[in-house]
């Protein structure tokens, strides 16, 4: 029963989108941002949702929260149709948006969490011991008698996420939570995350294009383009299935013939400036370090693989596997 | 099989029957109204002086309409076939009706403003009704500004009015003051539903709102025939305080209706509100299938 705590079943959703053609003449298109997805999420799990922009992700989203309704297929979550009984299931969910907050804007960040205490009917004892925990874990103390848009976006981010936790819901959606933060407030986020869902056994679902959030987050991923799943499993088997590369951008002192440093092989060269790629699994540091020692370094960086690029690569693989068989 | 899972999963001791039927839903709904008013408010208060100024600042400009009539019977005296005093009275009862209705769901305009920048969604994971956030988000104490001012013409008419008082009379003034308040938050609902589909609309809405206001602070006889059926049998702002309120001076209708249509205002300000919680509804399922 526990297995299924989330469940698709051949979930659609067609949006009509029209478009102005002429002065008064429209032209209507139907677009499947969800073309049949189906898959299953356990209580307590951590799975990473993640495809490229306009793939169908934050209409899941969505759609199990019940803010939309599906055009077709089955969907339950914790034994409720979302759709229909929206505001049942609202007790038992947290929902954090990256790109909008559910906090009042011009009030304290300390008002909202007041608001939604009375809203939820969280006993008093527990939202004690949430708000305490929250505030203390995502460092929120100095910033509770802060009106929410003097926040800055990773401060608002924690302010969100805490707002999400208060009645301690059984599953914590999470749409874009790292877009636009920083390094440290991105490390603070993933931290506290990896916590709720070890420690309290939240069931989280957080859809992204950093892929660096999966790696340190989920044991599972699903890739979700044109609407259409197009990977579920564990996060190496999406290296596997798309070999992803990182690169490494070297700047030199001079122009120089390209560098020699296997498993990288340089992939451009501009001026003093070379692209390295190297496997996404391979450390980055001995490379440096064999680099630094052997040519004359100005500056350095490391660029991750894009989700857009290992989605690429996986229809590369399709397309051959495909030819081959 | 799975109808018996889901009953097992869906913990039936903590949602007893009928916790989501209508009546507990306008319950949780005006609950959820107060609290997030009440917020608003402790807010403002944070800031007396602002707040003070900002509500005289409320009464001062929507004042000037009532100016405007007081510098026209500078030069005349009738308009319409009205006295001052007449006028006033119908001026007064729509000014309160309308600032009430303003005060409590003035906010509702901005509904386009959320359905286009997405905010609308975070109202829709909360457990409580999406109306009653809508029309209680940034409620605004200062509107009491429009209401004072508008029980100040209310006064001054009822102090001056040549009229043979009886207790019927006496009572419509308050049933005046709140079918009509009634109505326009039934414009104001409306107004927004519409907005679902039209997300633009908002000056739409205030033509129908603020515009409305405007029209009934004048005496029907100014305008055409034509106007007046449209605000009598499709959005039937004459009943706010024209049929009543020539009830009370002993004026003829505009339009040849017979004399009980001045007790009609309370039934048609139940069923304005029906129609628009129905369009409300209609909108919102909108949302959810289309998204913005």
């Amino acid at each position: 029963m526990n297995d299924r705590f989330i469940e698709l079943d051949r979930i659609e959703k067609v949006f009509d989108v029209r478009k102005k053609t002429g002065f008064l003449r429209r032209e209507r298109r139907e677009v499947r941002a969800v073309d049949s997805i189906s898959f299953t999420v356990a209580r307590g799990e951590m799975v990473g949702y993640i495809g490229p922009n306009g793939a169908g992700k934050s209409t899941t989203i969505k759609m199990l929260t019940g803010i939309l309704t599906p055009s077709g297929g089955r969907l339950r979550v914790a034994g409720i149709d979302p759709s229909r009984e929206r505001t049942r299931l609202a007790r038992r969910i947290g929902v954090v948006f990256g790109q909008r907050t559910t906090l009042w804007w011009d009030l304290p960040l300390i008002d909202s969490y007041r608001l939604m205490h009375r809203m939820y009917r969280i006993p008093d004892a527990r939202y004690r011991e949430n708000l305490g925990r929250c505030v203390e874990l995502l460092e929120l103390g100095a910033l509770l008698d802060v009106p929410v848009r003097q926040l800055s976006l990773g401060q608002r981010m924690r302010g969100d996420i805490a707002a999400a936790l208060l009645h301690d819901p059984e599953v914590l959606y999470l749409d874009e939570p790292t877009i636009g933060l920083d390094v440290i407030s991105k490390a603070k986020v993933r931290e506290f995350l990896k916590d709720l869902n070890t420690e309290q056994g939240t069931t989280v679902l957080l859809t992204t294009h950093d892929l660096q959030d999966i790696e340190q987050l989920c044991r599972r991923v699903m890739v979700i383009d044109h609407g259409r799943l197009m990977y579920d499993g564990p996060l190496t088997g999406l290296h596997e299935v798309g070999e992803s590369e990182r690169t490494l951008v070297v700047d030199l002192e001079r122009e120089l013939p390209p560098i020699e440093a296997a498993p990288a092989r340089v992939v451009r060269v501009e001026g003093p400036r070379q692209w390295l790629a190297f496997p996404a699994s391979e450390s980055a540091a001995p490379l440096v370090a064999r680099i630094a020692s052997a040519y004359p370094l100005v500056d350095l960086s490391v660029r991750e693989p894009d989700i857009e690029a290992v989605i690429a690569q996986m229809y590369a693989q399709q397309a051959v596997s495909n030819a081959v068989s | 099989m799975a109808d018996l899972d889901e009953r097992a999963v869906a913990r039936p001791a903590e949602d007893p029957f009928g916790e989501y039927g209508v009546y507990s839903r306008v319950r949780d709904g005006l609950r959820a109204y107060r609290m997030i008013a009440a917020m608003w408010i402790r807010s403002t208060m944070a800031y007396r002086a602002s707040f003070a100024m900002t509500t005289f600042g409320n009464f001062a400009a929507t004042s000037f309409d009532f100016v405007a009539i007081l510098l026209m019977f500078s030069q005349v005296d009738e308009l319409g076939g009205y006295a001052l005093p007449e006028i006033a009275l119908l001026y007064g009862t729509s000014a309160v009706a309308f600032g009430l209705a303003d005060l409590l769901i003035g906010s509702m305009d901005r509904l386009g403003h959320r359905v286009r920048d997405g905010t609308l969604d975070t109202l829709l994971v909360r457990p409580v009704p999406v109306l009653a956030q809508v029309a209680a988000d940034k409620f605004a104490l200062r509107r009491l500004g429009r209401v004072t001012q508008g029980l100040f013409v209310l006064g001054y008419a009822l102090a001056t009015l040549d009229v043979a008082w009886t207790p019927v009379k006496v009572l419509m003034i308050p049933l005046m003051v709140a079918s009509g308040g009634l109505i326009f938050c039934a414009v104001f609902v409306g107004g927004a539903a519409f907005q679902f589909v039209a997300q633009d609309a908002s000056e739409v809405q205030n033509a129908f709102t603020y515009g409305g206001v405007t029209l009934l602070q004048y005496p029907p006889s100014v305008f055409a025939k034509d106007l007046l059926r449209g605000v009598t049998f499709l959005l039937p702002l004459a009943f706010v305080n024209w049929l009543p309120g020539l009830y009370v001076l002993g004026r003829p209708y505009p339009l040849d209706l017979p004399t009980w249509v001045a007790f009609a205002p309370p039934l048609v300000a139940v069923a304005c509100c029906a129609l628009a919680g129905v369009a409300w509804r209609a909108g919102l399922r909108t949302y959810r299938s289309t998204g913005s």
